[in-house]
C-alpha cells in the first residue's frame, strides 16, 4: 500500500535516501597534501557531495590558521570527474573502481 | 537545512544542479516554481524530492504564470517577508512554449526572478531543437543530412526579449563560472519586479560530452564569445565578462558530438564561419576583448 501525504506533497530533501554513489565507473581521490582548501570542487560538484573539512592548524608567522581540505561523500558521488578538472591544485585524480578492472578472458 | 540536496537523478556531469545550487545560495530560502523538463524529472519524484525549499512543478508552459500566482497569493496573505519567488525553466519552456506566459508575467510586473536553464535543446525528451539551439547544431529534429547541416537560423535573443519588457535586471551566466551565478542571483533579487537570468548549462548526453568535458566546454563558449556573459540594470549594460585572447569558435565546436558534422559536411565550413561572425559580433557589441 502506498501512503501519500495530504496533497501528495513531498517532504524536503527525501532524495538523500537515494544513494547514487554506485552510478559511476570512476571515483575521485583527493591528495590531501596537495589540496589548498579553495573550495572550487565543492562549488562545482553537481551532486553536492564534496565538503571542506577542518584538517588541523597551521602556523603562519604569529597567527594560527585552520587547514581545510576537501572530502568526498562517496555515498552520492557519481564519478563525473568535474571536481578533478576544476581543481586548480591538481589535487584530485579519478580512479577506476575495482569492479571495472576485470579482464576479459 | 540545505536548499538542494544530493541523491537527485541528474546524469553525471550535468550542469543543471550546478546552476540551481548556486542560484539558491545567492538568493537564500525562497519559493520555487519549475516547468517540466530535466530539472523537474531529476529532482521532484514523489518521495524523492531534492528540494529543501518550497517547490512546485507546474506544467511545461506555465511556470511564469504559477510564480505570478504565488507572488499575489503571498501578498494577499501578507507573507511577502518569507522569501523571494524563483522560477527555474528550461530553454524550451522559456523561449518556445512558455514565452506567452513569460511575457505576461514580465508585463504585469510580478516580483519574480526567472531563471532560464539553457542547455540549448529539449533535453529531457531526447534532444529536440528549441529556439535557443544554436545555428548548425545537430538535434533529432535538425539532423545533419545531405542538404542541411544541422539547425537552420540563429539562437533566439532572449536577453533582448527580456530587455524589451523593460526589466530592471537582465543577465546571462554560465555554469563554468558558478561564483558569478551566485553573485548575479543575489544582485537580481535586490530589484523589485521581474528579473531574468539565462544560464548556459551543458547537457552531457545531448551535446555528446563526458562528464569531465562539461565545464571546460562551457568555459570555451564564453572564451570564444559565443556565449557572452552580460549584465543589465535598468536597461543599461553595467558589466560584461571580458575575454583575454578570444579563441576561435572551432575550439568550442570540435569537442562536441552535436557539432562534429560541421567538419565533414559540405556546408559545414559556411556554418562555422557564420558562428565565428556571431562571436565576433558579440565581441564588438559588448566590448568583450581586452
Ligand atoms: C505541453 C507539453 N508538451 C510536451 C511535453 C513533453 N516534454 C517534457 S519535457 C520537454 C522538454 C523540455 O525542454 P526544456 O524546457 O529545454 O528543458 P530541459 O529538459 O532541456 O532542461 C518536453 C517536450 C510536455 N510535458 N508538455
Ligand atoms: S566526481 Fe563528480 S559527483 Fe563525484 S565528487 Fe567529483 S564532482 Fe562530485
Ligand atoms: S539529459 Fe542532459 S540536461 Fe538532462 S539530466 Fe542528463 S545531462 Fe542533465
Ligand atoms: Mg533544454
Amino acid at each position: 500500500m502506498i501512503r501519500i501525504t495530504p496533497g501528495a506533497v513531498s517532504k524536503p530533501l527525501e532524495s538523500l535516501k537515494v544513494k547514487t554513489g554506485d552510478w559511476g565507473a570512476e571515483y575521485p581521490v583527493i591528495e590531501e597534501e596537495k589540496c589548498i582548501g579553495c573550495g572550487e570542487c565543492e562549488i562545482f560538484c553537481p551532486d553536492l557531495c564534496i565538503e571542506l573539512i577542518e584538517a588541523g592548524m597551521e602556523k603562519k608567522g604569529e597567527k594560527e590558521k585552520i587547514i581545510r581540505v576537501a572530502k568526498v561523500n562517496y555515498e552520492y558521488c557519481k564519478g563525473c570527474g568535474t571536481c578533478s578538472v576544476v581543481c586548480p591544485a591538481e589535487a584530485i585524480k579519478m580512479e577506476l573502481k575495482d569492479i571495472y578492472r576485470g579482464e576479459l578472458k | 537545512m540545505k536548499l538542494f540536496g544530493s541523491g537527485h537523478g541528474a546524469c553525471p556531469g550535468c550542469g543543471l544542479p550546478i546552476a540551481v545550487k548556486n542560484v539558491l545560495e545567492g538568493v537564500g530560502p525562497c519559493f520555487v516554481a519549475n516547468s517540466t523538463g530535466c530539472l523537474e524529472i531529476i529532482s521532484s519524484q514523489y518521495g524523492k524530492s531534492a528540494w529543501g525549499v518550497p517547490y512546485i512543478h507546474s506544467v511545461f508552459e506555465n511556470a511564469a504564470a504559477v510564480a505570478a500566482g504565488i507572488e499575489v497569493a503571498l501578498k494577499a496573505l501578507r507573507r511577502t517577508d518569507e522569501g523571494p519567488i524563483v522560477v527555474f525553466a528550461g530553454d524550451g519552456a522559456t523561449a518556445d512554449i512558455g514565452i506567452g506566459p513569460l511575457s505576461g508575467m514580465f508585463d504585469r510586473g510580478h516580483n519574480v526572478l526567472y531563471v532560464c536553464l539553457d542547455n540549448e535543446a529539449y533535453q529531457n525528451t531526447g534532444n529536440q531543437q528549441s529556439g535557443l539551439t544554436p545555428s548548425g547544431c545537430y538535434t533529432t529534429t535538425t539532423p545533419a543530412g545531405k542538404i542541411m547541416a544541422g539547425k537552420q537560423g540563429q539562437k533566439k535573443d532572449m536577453v533582448a526579449f527580456a530587455l524589451a519588457h523593460k526589466l530592471p535586471y537582465v543577465a546571462t551566466a554560465s555554469v563554468a563560472f558558478p561564483r558569478d551565478i551566485k553573485r548575479k542571483a543575489k544582485r537580481a533579487i535586490e530589484f523589485k519586479g521581474p528579473k531574468y537570468i539565462q544560464i548556459h548549462s551543458p547537457c552531457v548526453t545531448g551535446w555528446g560530452l563526458n562528464g569531465k568535458q562539461a565545464i571546460p566546454v562551457a568555459r570555451l563558449a564564453v572564451e570564444t564569445g559565443l556565449y557572452p556573459l552580460v549584465e543589465y540594470e535598468n536597461g543599461e549594460l553595467v558589466r560584461v565578462k571580458k575575454v583575454k585572447e578570444r579563441k576561435p569558435v572551432e575550439e568550442y565546436l570540435k569537442q562536441q558530438k552535436r557539432f562534429r558534422h560541421l567538419f565533414k559536411h559540405p556546408k559545414g565550413h559556411e556554418v562555422v564561419e557564420e558562428l565565428q561572425k556571431i562571436a565576433d559580433g558579440n565581441a564588438l557589441k559588448f566590448g568583450l576583448d581586452i
